[in-house]
């Protein structure tokens, strides 16, 4: 990384590919949170007070139901609880950083500016510009976002179903994790991770996503051999 | 009901959320065998986040042709582990996706 803008725009355009599934979620969740009776305005602006997707739509779903108000904030909670994981697994790259970028780069912490960030981060953890990288996929995703979800408030309209768009997301993903499965220890976790996310999927919250992302990780902990990174 | 105050919560709460480690890096002594998993968790994490949506359909086990999203990941695994290109990945993996669609 040779400079910040550099780094900026690694960032952005890593992340720019998600874009694709993005996009239409964000748009589906602007339709959806106006059918469950949330307010235009308040619509839009959780694209940026929450600023996330999955509780976003959890949100909008138990507003439509009636659900007090506890429910849906620690409902939110735990759809998020995932986050904490990329928070661990970022905080020593930021550890010297003024407290502003890391209330920001906090902020910008989503799914997808983790994914596309983070092997960047691998590559080059004591760069000085490393938390720039981080800054350009989450502000390119929060633009998106934004743009998107303003786009299923105001226009409303319905995007064409059968492209299977929203499929752009993980296949992004798996063109950010096989690189990253280097040795046998990453093939077991991610197995083990991948078979109970599937087994647990039945759990509200996405609790499953969480609970098999750390039980693999505990996995990784008391398999034999190296734990060198 | 006022949703203002609601939404706020839950804002903060996915900020403090998103925040916790990162406000506490440097301010505690973390185990060593916590700092030994953190280089995992983007493998663990991300593939729980994709394994369901390549291997359920409508919450259940499908590893037919009537689940094509499975086929088109698989392409795309293998398409990834071939050349590290997130373009040529989604693409094919999208080729897979559509050509199934199209001939079911």
């Amino acid at each position: 990384m040779s400079s910040r803008s550099a780094a900026f725009w690694l960032g952005v355009r890593a992340l720019l590919p998600m874009h694709l599934g993005v996009m239409p979620f964000g748009v589906i969740y602007g339709i959806v949170a106006l059918q469950s009776g949330i307010p235009p305005l308040a619509a839009v602006l959780m694209s940026s007070i929450v600023f996330a997707g999955s509780a976003q739509f959890l949100l909008a779903q138990l507003v439509g139901a009636g659900a007090p108000a506890l429910l849906m904030i620690g409902a939110a909670g735990l759809v998020n609880l995932r986050h904490a994981l990329y928070s661990a697994s970022v905080a020593p790259t930021l550890v010297s950083l003024p407290w502003r970028w890391k209330l920001l780069l906090a902020y910008l912490l989503t799914d997808e500016a983790y994914a596309a960030a983070i092997p960047h981060l691998l590559a080059a953890p004591r760069s000085p510009y490393a938390h720039w990288i981080l800054f350009g996929a989450g502000f390119a995703l929060w633009s998106g976002w934004q743009i998107a979800t303003l786009a299923g408030v105001v226009l409303g309209a319905q995007l064409p179903d059968n492209l299977s768009l929203d499929f752009a997301l993980p296949l992004t993903f798996i063109a950010i994790v096989v690189p990253l499965l280097t040795d046998r220890r990453r093939l077991a976790i991610a197995l083990v991770a991948g078979v109970l996310a599937v087994l647990l999927a039945g759990l509200p919250y996405k609790l499953g996503l969480f609970c098999a992302a750390l039980a693999a990780l505990l996995l990784a902990a008391i398999l034999p051999g190296k734990t060198a990174p | 009901m006022n949703l203002w105050p609601t939404l706020l919560v839950a804002g903060l709460l996915t900020f403090a959320i998103r925040l916790s480690f990162i406000a506490l890096e440097g301010r505690y002594q973390p185990a060593p065998w916590f700092v030994a998993l953190l280089p995992f968790v983007p493998v663990a994490a991300l593939t729980a986040l994709v394994t369901p949506d390549l291997l359920l359909v409508a919450g259940e086990l499908r590893f037919g042709i009537d689940n094509p999203r499975l086929w088109a990941g698989l392409m795309a695994i293998a398409v990834a582990a071939w050349r590290k290109s997130i373009l040529l990945t989604i693409g094919s993996g999208f080729a897979v996706l559509w050509l199934i669609q199209w001939l079911r």
